[in-house]
C-alpha cells in the first residue's frame, strides 16, 4: 500500500507550517471576527474535517474566495482551494432563492435585458429595494448594476461578418457582464483588436463562467456550465487553432483555475490559450508586431489602476498596467493592492454588507485622496463597489484603450 | 519583460537590493512566492554575535579578522575586513534613509529583549524597542508591563520572571475595551495583527491611553508588547504624548507586528523608486545563453518570460524554499547551483538540539563576488545575497540579517558598478 496517496491532499496542506501569514493577510478576518480566518478555516480544520466530517465550521460561508491567503503564502499551499473544497464537500446550508437570483448571471440577464429600462427604474426605487431587503435579505443600501437594453451577444450578430474577414482571428469570452450590463465594454474589445488587425469571434456556446454558482453552492449547474464552456474552447483553440481571450479577470481566472481545482473539470490541453486580453495584447507589443496609433493633444487625465484580488492571484495586473503606460494622456498611479470588499455576490447580501463595506474602507480613502478623474480596473464587481462607494467613475482598460485610438 | 535586474525573492535581502538599484536609475522587478521571513522579526538586526568556536563578540568590526580563520567561506569572509566595515555603516545610514529608524552601531553590540525576557546581543534594534546595555542589566528598575486580555502571543510571567534576576521589578496589567472584547469573538486569533489592527483605530488607542494612564503605578517605564497600530507608526509617540511617561515595545511571538510593518516599508520604498513586485508567483526555470542567465519563465506569465542583464538570486534557505532537502541531497531548485552539504547525510544535524546544527550551514557556493557557481564556474550575470548563502550558522552566530543586509548591499554595488 502506498502510503503516500493517502496522507497527501491536492491542497498541499501537509506543507503549512502555522506561520499564520495568511490570516495576516486576509481581508475579511481584518474586520469581521467571526471569520476564523484562512488558517483555522483552510489547513488547520482539514486536519479535523479529514477525521471526522463533523468538524465543518458554517462560518467558512465568510470566505470570500479572494485568494490573498494564496498569495501570502510562505509555503504554497493552497489555502483558498482548501476552504471553499470544504464548503462544497461538507456545508449543509442549502442555498435560498436570492442565492439562487443572485447566482444565475445568465437567466435573470436573459429575462433583464429585454425590459432593461423598466427593471433598472425598478430595481432603483426604494420601495423595490425595501422589499428585496426584508424578503430577500439583499441590502438596501446596495446600488445595482444597470442592465443594458440589447444584449453584446445580439450586437455581435450583425458584425459577424465583418469580423470574419480579418486573416488573424481571436475567440472572445464576453462573460455575462460585458453581455447583459455594459455592451459597450465587449465593442471596446472589438474595436482595440480590429486595430491590431484581428478579428473577434464568439465561442460556439457560452455560458455563464459559473463563479457565482460556485460560490453559492450550485455546483452541479457550475459543472454543467464549465464542461459547456470548455468544450467550446476546445473548438475555438484545438480544431480552429483561435485563442480566448476574456476582459474579466475573475472569468478568467474561474475558467483556468477554479475548473481544476474545485469543479473537477479539466482543461490543461486548452488552459495556456485562455487569457486575459490585456496580456494577449502585451505580447503582441513585445514581440513587436503591434502597433496602435493614439489621438494626439488629448488632455491629460490622471487614472489609478486598481489590482482585483483574482488579479493579483493570476499576477497579471502589470500586463494592464504597462498597457495603460502606452497611453500618451495618462498620468497612471497604481493603487495598493487591496480588496475592494464586494467579492461577486458576497456583498449584495444583507448579512454581509457591513463587512464588504468595511473591508473595502481602505482602498475608497485611497482612491478618494487623491483627484484622480478614473480609476481603471479588470473585474466588473470591483467597479460596481468603487463607482457605488466613491465619488469616481471606474472603467477597464480595453474601455480606456479604445478611447485613447484614433 | 525586460527589466534590467531580476531579484528573486522579496524578503530583507532582496528589497534591499531592489531599492539600491531603483535608487540608481535601475529597472528591477521583484519575484516573490509568498510573504517573507521578516513577518517573524524579533524587531532587531543581527550583525554578529558570537564566533563559530562559541566565544562571545563585543564588537563585531573586530572580530572579522578571527571570523576569517574560523569560517573561511563565511559571506563576511569573502567581504573582507575593510569592506564588512564599510558596508555595515552603510547599511546603518540606508535603514534610515528608508525610514526604518533604528539604534545601534556595528563597532558594539548592544542587548535586547527576547518574547521570553531574556536579553541576547544585537546590533540594530528598532527605535521603540526596550534595550539593554549588558547581558546582565537593563536601564530601569521598575517596570509596568500592559497586556491584552486574551492575546495569544505574550506571557508577561517568563518576562517578569526573567527580569527578577537582573534586579527589575515588574508589575503586570491586563487591559480590555468593547473593540478588544469583540475581537475575541475569534479567540484562536487573538493575535497580534488582528490586535495591531484595533489600535490604528484612534478612538481605541485613546481608550488605551485612558487605561495605562489610569492605574501604572510608580513605574520608570511603561512596556507593552508590539501590538500598538499595523499602519500606523506613531503609535508610541503618540501614547507617550498622552501617558507622560517613556513607554518601549516588547517582542511577541510571530506573526511580528514590527517585521511586518519593516516589511511594508521597504516594499513601498522600492515601488516608488519604480521596482515591479510581484508577489505569489514561483520562478520555475531559466534559460542560459554563453554563460548567462538569458530568461526567467514562472508560473503565472507561463510563455512570456523576464530577461535581464542581471539577476539577484535571494530565495533564502529552506523555510522559503530557497534551498530544499531530500533524503539524499540539499540542492537549489531554480539554477540548480552548486550547494555544499554533507553527503553523509548522519553528519547534517546534530542530535542536541540546541548544538549548532551543520545543516544551516549549508548553502549556495559563490566566487568572491558572490556570483553563484554551477559545476564549479560563475555564472556571469547570477548573483546570490542572504540566507542561501553558504558557509554561516544565523542562528547559533546571531549573523542572520547583516549577512542578509551586507550581501545584498555588495551585489547590488557590483551590478552597477559593472
Amino acid at each position: 500500500m502506498n502510503l503516500q496517496q493517502h496522507n497527501i491532499s491536492d491542497n498541499n496542506f501537509e506543507q503549512c507550517i502555522k506561520c499564520t501569514v495568511c490570516t495576516v493577510y486576509c481581508p475579511v478576518a481584518a474586520v469581521n471576527p467571526d471569520y476564523p480566518g484562512p488558517k483555522q478555516a483552510g489547513p488547520d480544520g482539514e486536519r479535523l474535517r479529514l477525521k471526522k466530517f463533523n468538524f465543518y465550521d458554517e462560518s467558512l460561508k465568510y470566505c470570500i474566495n479572494c485568494k490573498r491567503c494564496e498569495v501570502a503564502c510562505p509555503s504554497n499551499v493552497r489555502i483558498g482551494d482548501i476552504i471553499q473544497a470544504a464548503r462544497i464537500k461538507y456545508s449543509e446550508k442549502k442555498p435560498t432563492l436570492r442565492d439562487f437570483i443572485l447566482a444565475n448571471t445568465d437567466l435573470v440577464g436573459t429575462l433583464s435585458t429585454p425590459f432593461a429600462p423598466i427593471v433598472n427604474t425598478t430595481l432603483g426605487l426604494k420601495p423595490v429595494k425595501a422589499i428585496l431587503d426584508g424578503v430577500m435579505k439583499i441590502d438596501h443600501r446596495r446600488t445595482f448594476p444597470k442592465y443594458s437594453f440589447g444584449t453584446f451577444e445580439g450586437w455581435y450578430k450583425k458584425q459577424a461578418a465583418k469580423q470574419a474577414a480579418y486573416p488573424k482571428q481571436v475567440s472572445y469570452f464576453h462573460g455575462c457582464y460585458a453581455n447583459y450590463n455594459n455592451p459597450q465594454l465587449g465593442k471596446d474589445l472589438v474595436k482595440v483588436m480590429n486595430a491590431l488587425g484581428f478579428g473577434v469571434q464568439l465561442l460556439e456556446k457560452e455560458k455563464c463562467c459559473g463563479v457565482a454558482l460556485i460560490s453559492n453552492g450550485f455546483i452541479n449547474q457550475a459543472k454543467k456550465q464549465a464542461k459547456t464552456n470548455i468544450a467550446s474552447i476546445r473548438k475555438s483553440v484545438l480544431e480552429k487553432k483561435i485563442p480566448v481571450i476574456a476582459t474579466s479577470s475573475t472569468c478568467t481566472f474561474t475558467i483556468r483555475d477554479e475548473y481544476p481545482h474545485l469543479l473537477d473539470v479539466k482543461n490543461d490541453d486548452v488552459r495556456d490559450q485562455i487569457e486575459l486580453a490585456t496580456r494577449y495584447i502585451y505580447r503582441l507589443f513585445s514581440q513587436q508586431s503591434a502597433k496602435l496609433n493614439f489621438k494626439k493633444g488629448e488632455k491629460k487625465i490622471k487614472v489609478a489602476y486598481h489590482t482585483p484580488c483574482h488579479m493579483e492571484k493570476l499576477g497579471w495586473s502589470y500586463y494592464s498596467i504597462e498597457l495603460l503606460k502606452l497611453i500618451p494622456n495618462i498620468e497612471l498611479t497604481v493603487l495598493d493592492s487591496q480588496c475592494c470588499g464586494i467579492a461577486g455576490t458576497y456583498g449584495f447580501k444583507k448579512e454581509n454588507y457591513k463587512t464588504s463595506q468595511d473591508i473595502g474602507a481602505s482602498l475608497f480613502k485611497q482612491i478618494e485622496s487623491c483627484d484622480f478623474d478614473v480609476v481603471v480596473t479588470d473585474c466588473e464587481t470591483c467597479k460596481w463597489q468603487i463607482e457605488m462607494s466613491t465619488s469616481k467613475r471606474c472603467e477597464h482598460p480595453i474601455s480606456i484603450l479604445a478611447n485613447a485610438l484614433e | 519583460m525586460k527589466f534590467d535586474t531580476i531579484i528573486i525573492g522579496g524578503g530583507l535581502s532582496g528589497l534591499i537590493s531592489g531599492i539600491r538599484l531603483s535608487k540608481q536609475g535601475q529597472r528591477c522587478v521583484i519575484i516573490s512566492s509568498g510573504q517573507s521571513a521578516l513577518h517573524f522579526s524579533s524587531g532587531s538586526f543581527d550583525l554578529l554575535n558570537t564566533l563559530p568556536d562559541g566565544n562571545s563578540v563585543n564588537n563585531p568590526i573586530e572580530a572579522i579578522e578571527e571570523l576569517a580563520k574560523q569560517a573561511p567561506t563565511h559571506p563576511y569572509t569573502k567581504l573582507g575586513s575593510n569592506k564588512f566595515s564599510q558596508l555595515a555603516k552603510e547599511a546603518e545610514n540606508f535603514l534610515k534613509e528608508v525610514g526604518i529608524s533604528v539604534k545601534g552601531d556595528a563597532r558594539k553590540n548592544h542587548f535586547r529583549m527576547t518574547p521570553m525576557g531574556t536579553l541576547k546581543p544585537t546590533w540594530l534594534t528598532l527605535e521603540d524597542h526596550m534595550q539593554g546595555e549588558n547581558a546582565d542589566r537593563i536601564s530601569w528598575k521598575k517596570i509596568s508591563i500592559f497586556n491584552v486580555t486574551g492575546f495569544l502571543d505574550f506571557y508577561t510571567q517568563f518576562i517578569v520572571d526573567e527580569l527578577a534576576k537582573i534586579g527589575t521589578t515588574c508589575t503586570t496589567y491586563l487591559i480590555n475595551f468593547p473593540a478588544l472584547e469583540h475581537l475575541r469573538k475569534n479567540p484562536t486569533e487573538m493575535r497580534s495583527v488582528n490586535i495591531a489592527r484595533v489600535f490604528d483605530n484612534q478612538e481605541n488607542l485613546d481608550e488605551f491611553a485612558r487605561q495605562i494612564k489610569a492605574e501604572n503605578g510608580d513605574c520608570e517605564i511603561i512596556a507593552l508588547p508590539a501590538i500598538v497600530g499595523l499602519s500606523r507608526k506613531d503609535a508610541v509617540t503618540y501614547l507617550q504624548k498622552e501617558i507622560g511617561k517613556p513607554i518601549c515595545l516588547l517582542p511577541t511571538l510571530p506573526p511580528s507586528v514590527p517585521g511586518i510593518q519593516v516589511q511594508q516599508q521597504l516594499r513601498a520604498r522600492f515601488q516608488e523608486a519604480g521596482g515591479v513586485f510581484m508577489l505569489g508567483d514561483i520562478v520555475i526555470r531559466a534559460e542560459k545563453e554563453d554563460n548567462r542567465i538569458s530568461r526567467i519563465y514562472t508560473n503565472n506569465h507561463g510563455d512570456i518570460p523576464f530577461s535581464g542583464k542581471n539577476v539577484i538570486l535571494a530565495t533564502g534557505s529552506y523555510f522559503s524554499q530557497g534551498l530544499i532537502a531530500d533524503t539524499e541531497r540539499v540542492y537549489e531548485p531554480i539554477f540548480d547551483l552548486d550547494v555544499t552539504f554533507s553527503s553523509n547525510r548522519e553528519q547534517w544535524y546534530d542530535r542536541n538540539a540546541f548544538a549548532a546544527q551543520p545543516y544551516q550551514t549549508f548553502g549556495v557556493r559563490t566566487d568572491k563576488d558572490f556570483r553563484g557557481l554551477y559545476k564549479g564556474e560563475a555564472i556571469e550575470n547570477l548573483y546570490i545575497s542572504g540566507a542561501i548563502l553558504e558557509g554561516f550558522n544565523a542562528i547559533k552566530e546571531g549573523c542572520g540579517a547583516g549577512v542578509s543586509i551586507l550581501s545584498a548591499l555588495y551585489v547590488a554595488d557590483r551590478i552597477s558598478s559593472k
